[in-house]
C-alpha cells in the first residue's frame, strides 16, 4: 500500500498550560475529501495552523508524501509549505486582497511560478518572450478557475466588492491557482445560503475528482459534511474521539455525546 | 427633498448675524483712542459694527446657498462608475500634459533661471515621491526615514566623486547601489514590524544616518558639510567658459557661453531620472514582485499561505525604493555642489511622505500633482513669509477633509481579462 498523502502522527500543540491538540493522529488521502469536525474549541483550526506552518507544533509529525518527495511540514517555514510542499489553505474569516482585482488575486497565487519565469524580475523588466508566455499561461489558469466559479464577468473588479459567497469561492480558486496537492479549507460554507452551499459542494467534488489533490475540510454544516466527505475525523477538547466514513461517524455514540451532551441518567 | 428651504436658511443666517453683532459691537463698535488731547476717549462706531454683522449674515446665507446648490448638482451627477472612468481619462490627460509641459518648459519665454530652479526642485521631489511610493504606496510599509537614503546617495556621490574623481555617470549607479544596500540593512531588522512600529524604527534610522554624518568629522566633514563636489558634465563636455583639457559644451556645439546651459542640463537630467523612476515603477507593478508588494500591503498572512516569501518581497521594496532615493541624492549633490547634514532632516522625510499620501497612495500622477502643490506652492507663496507654513498646513487639512484618499486614488488593475472600460469614451 502506498503512503497516504498526509500522515498526521501524534500531533500535540500546547499554549502554555492549555493543551489545544493532544496527540491527534489521522490520515488524509489523495483525491478524497477528509473532514475534521467537532464542537467549538475542539482544536480544528489549530490543526490547520500547524499544518500550514502558522504554528509550530509542540510535538508530533506531519508527513506529506507527494510525487515530488516527502515533506516534514512541522519543520518548514509557513510560506515554504505552499511553495515547496504544495499545501494551500483558505481562512475562516476570508482573507482576499480586497483592493486588487479578482484576476490579480489569482495571479498572486502563481507568484513563485511567475517569479521563476521572470528570472527575479529581470526578464520581466526587459519584457522577454519567455516571461510573456508564462504570464499568458498564468492568466489562462486564472480564466479557467474564474469560469469554473462563474466569476469571469467580474475578473477586473476589485475582489473586495464581491458578494460574500463569491469571495468564499474566489478564495478557494485562489488557493487552487497555486496548484496544491493538499487543499485545506477552514469552514468554507460559513455564512453561505443553501444555494451557495450546493455550488460549493460541486466545486469541492470537482477539485477532488479532476485535480489530483486531497481536500481537508473543517466544517460546521453537518448536512454538507455528511454529504461530501469520504472520511471524517471528530475532535473534542483536542482529542480524536472518532474516525470513519460518514455513516459510521453519524452513529458513533461518542460523537453524539460530544455534540448533544450526555443524558442525565447515563452520566449519573 | 432636493428643494432648498430658503426661509429656514434666512432664519439661520439672521441668528448668525445677531451672534456677529454681539461680537462686533464690543470689538469694532467701541474703540479707545488715547492720542487725543484730553486723555483716553471712547470712539463709538456703531454703524461699522452693524454693517459688519449684516455682512456676516449675508455671507452665511450665500455659503449655505452655494452648498445646497452644489449638493443638488452632485445628486444629479453621473453614476459612480462613469465618474471613475472619467477620472481615469483625466489622470491620463494630466499625465500626458505634464510630460509635454515638462519637456518644453526650458524653451518657454518665461522660463528664466528662477523658474528652472523651481522646476528642478519640484522634479527632485517628484522623483523622491515616486521612489517612496514603491515602499509606502505599493508595499504598504510606512517609512518615515526615507531621507536617510537620499542622504546616503548624496554623500556616496560626493565622497566617490571628490576622492576618486570618477565621472557623474559612474558615480550615479554607485550611489544608487549604496543606498539600496542601506535599504537592505534597514530592512532586515524591521521586517517583522508593521504600521506604527515600523514607522518609528525608520524614523530612528533616518536620524541615525543624519547624526553619523554630523559627527564623523574626518569622513564627512561633519556640520561643515562637503563642498566643491564635482559638477556634472555633458558626457565628457564640461559646462564652463573654457577648459584646460579639451572642448567645453558651448565650444563643441558652437554656442554662445551661457550659465543657463548647465541649469537646463540639470533640469533635463532630473527629468530623465524621474521619468526612469516612473517607467520602472509602472513596469514592475505588472510583474509578480510588484503584485506581491501590493498583496503584502493588503494581507500578509494570505500572502504567506500562497507561498510568497515576505522577507524577500519586502526587502526588494525597501532596496528599490532606497535606490531611487540614492539616485535623487546623487543628483542633489551634483546640483548643489555642496551638501551638509542640514539638508537631510526629518522634515524632508515628512514632506516626501506628505507628497505620497496627498497624491493618493500608489498613484503616479497624484505624486506629481502633490509635489507641484507642496513644493511649487511653497516657492510661489514665498512672499507670504511666515504665513507660508500656515497655507501649507491649511492645504493639507483641506485635502484630508475633501479627498481623504489622496488627490487621485484610482487603482488600475495590473492585468486584465476584458478590454479597458471607458477607453475612447
Amino acid at each position: 500500500m502506498t503512503a497516504p498523502l498526509l500522515a498526521v502522527d501524534r500531533l500535540t500543540m500546547r499554549f502554555g498550560g492549555l493543551v489545544a491538540i493532544d496527540a491527534v493522529s489521522f490520515h488524509a488521502e489523495n483525491q478524497k475529501i477528509t473532514s475534521i469536525i467537532g464542537p467549538n474549541g475542539a482544536g480544528k483550526t489549530t490543526v490547520f495552523n500547524c499544518l500550514t506552518g502558522f504554528y509550530k507544533p509542540t510535538s508530533g509529525r506531519l508527513l506529506l508524501t507527494t510525487p515530488k518527495g516527502e515533506f516534514h511540514l512541522e519543520r518548514m517555514e509557513d510560506f515554504r509549505i505552499n511553495q515547496r510542499a504544495g499545501v494551500a489553505r483558505t481562512f475562516q474569516n476570508i482573507r482576499l486582497f480586497p483592493a486588487m482585482s479578482v484576476l490579480e488575486n489569482l495571479m498572486v497565487a502563481q507568484h513563485n511560478k511567475l517569479m521563476r519565469a521572470s528570472v527575479w524580475s529581470l526578464a520581466g523588466l526587459l519584457g522577454l518572450g519567455a516571461y510573456r508566455r508564462a504570464e499568458r499561461d498564468a492568466v489562462e489558469l486564472g480564466r479557467y478557475w474564474l469560469e469554473r466559479i462563474d466569476l469571469i464577468d467580474r475578473a477586473d473588479k476589485p475582489a473586495g466588492d464581491l458578494p460574500y459567497g463569491d469571495q468564499r469561492r474566489l478564495e478557494i480558486a485562489r488557493a487552487m491557482c497555486s496548484e496544491p496537492r493538499l487543499l485545506c479549507l477552514d469552514e468554507p460554507a460559513a455564512g453561505l445560503n443553501p444555494r451557495e452551499t450546493l455550488l460549493l459542494n460541486d466545486l469541492l467534488r470537482f477539485i477532488r475528482d479532476e485535480h489530483n489533490a486531497g481536500v481537508l475540510l473543517i466544517e460546521h454544516d453537518m448536512s454538507m459534511v455528511m454529504e461530501i466527505s469520504d472520511h471524517i475525523v471528530v475532535l473534542d477538547y483536542g482529542r480524536k474521539i472518532a474516525e470513519g466514513d460518514p455513516e459510521a461517524v453519524r452513529n458513533n455514540p461518542a460523537v453524539i455525546r460530544a455534540y448533544l451532551g450526555e443524558d442525565e441518567e447515563e452520566s449519573a | 427633498m432636493a428643494e432648498i428651504d430658503y426661509i429656514a436658511q434666512a432664519k439661520e443666517s439672521a441668528i448668525a448675524a445677531l451672534v456677529g453683532l454681539a461680537l462686533t459691537v464690543p470689538i469694532v463698535g467701541l474703540r479707545t483712542d488715547s492720542s487725543g488731547p484730553d486723555g483716553m476717549t471712547i470712539d463709538v462706531r456703531m454703524l461699522d459694527a452693524v454693517l459688519l454683522a449684516i455682512g456676516i449674515g449675508v455671507g452665511h446665507f450665500m455659503v449655505n446657498l452655494a452648498r445646497g446648490l452644489l449638493q443638488q448638482r452632485r445628486r444629479a451627477a453621473k453614476p459612480a462608475i462613469a465618474r471613475a472612468a472619467n477620472l481615469k481619462s483625466v489622470a491620463y490627460f494630466l499625465g500626458a500634459g505634464a510630460l509635454v509641459f515638462g519637456l518644453v518648459l526650458p524653451g518657454l519665454p518665461f522660463a528664466d533661471r528662477y523658474v528652472m530652479d523651481v522646476g528642478t526642485l519640484v522634479l527632485t521631489y517628484v522623483m523622491l515621491g515616486w521612489g517612496l511610493n514603491i515602499v509606502v504606496g505599493l508595499a504598504g510599509l510606512l517609512d518615515l526615514g526615507y531621507v536617510a537614503f537620499y542622504a546616503v546617495g548624496a554623500y556616496s556621490y560626493a565622497l566617490i566623486a571628490s576622492h576618486f574623481g570618477w565621472s557623474f555617470w559612474v558615480c550615479l549607479p554607485l550611489a544608487g547601489a549604496f543606498a539600496a544596500f542601506f535599504g537592505i540593512i534597514l530592512g532586515f531588522p524591521v521586517l517583522r514590524l508593521r504600521g506604527d512600529y515600523l514607522a518609528i524604527v525608520t524614523l530612528g534610522f533616518g536620524e541615525i544616518i543624519r547624526v553619523i554624518l554630523l559627527n564623523w568629522y574626518d569622513f564627512t566633514g561633519g556640520p561643515d558639510g562637503m563642498s566643491r563636489i564635482p559638477r556634472p558634465d555633458f558626457f565628457g563636455l564640461p559646462f564652463a567658459r573654457s577648459s584646460p583639457d579639451g572642448a567645453t559644451f558651448h565650444e563643441f556645439f558652437g554656442l554662445e557661453f551661457s550659465s543657463m546651459h548647465r541649469i537646463i542640463f540639470l533640469y533635463y537630467l532630473i527629468f530623465a531620472l524621474a521619468l526612469l523612476t516612473n517607467v520602472f515603477t509602472l513596469r514592475i507593478r505588472r510583474l509578480p514582485v510588484g503584485r506581491a508588494w501590493e498583496a503584502l500591503r493588503e494581507d500578509e498572512i494570505a500572502c504567506r499561505s500562497l507561498g510568497v516569501n515576505p522577507t524577500n518581497t519586502k526587502l526588494t521594496a525597501f532596496a528599490i525604493g532606497a535606490m531611487f532615493g540614492g539616485f535623487a541624492g546623487a543628483f542633489f549633490a551634483t546640483r548643489q555642489g555642496f551638501i551638509s547634514p542640514e539638508s537631510f532632516t526629518f522634515i524632508e522625510s515628512a514632506v516626501i511622505l506628505a507628497i505620497v499620501v496627498l497624491g493618493g497612495m500608489g498613484s503616479q500622477i497624484g505624486v506629481v500633482l502633490a509635489a507641484i502643490l507642496l513644493i511649487g506652492g511653497t516657492e510661489i507663496f514665498r512672499d507670504l513669509a511666515e504665513y507660508r507654513m500656515l497655507a501649507f498646513g491649511a492645504a493639507m487639512v483641506a485635502i484630508m477633509v475633501w479627498k481623504p484618499r489622496g488627490l487621485l486614488s484610482n487603482r488600475e488593475p495590473t492585468v486584465r481579462l476584458g478590454p479597458k472600460p471607458g477607453a475612447g469614451s
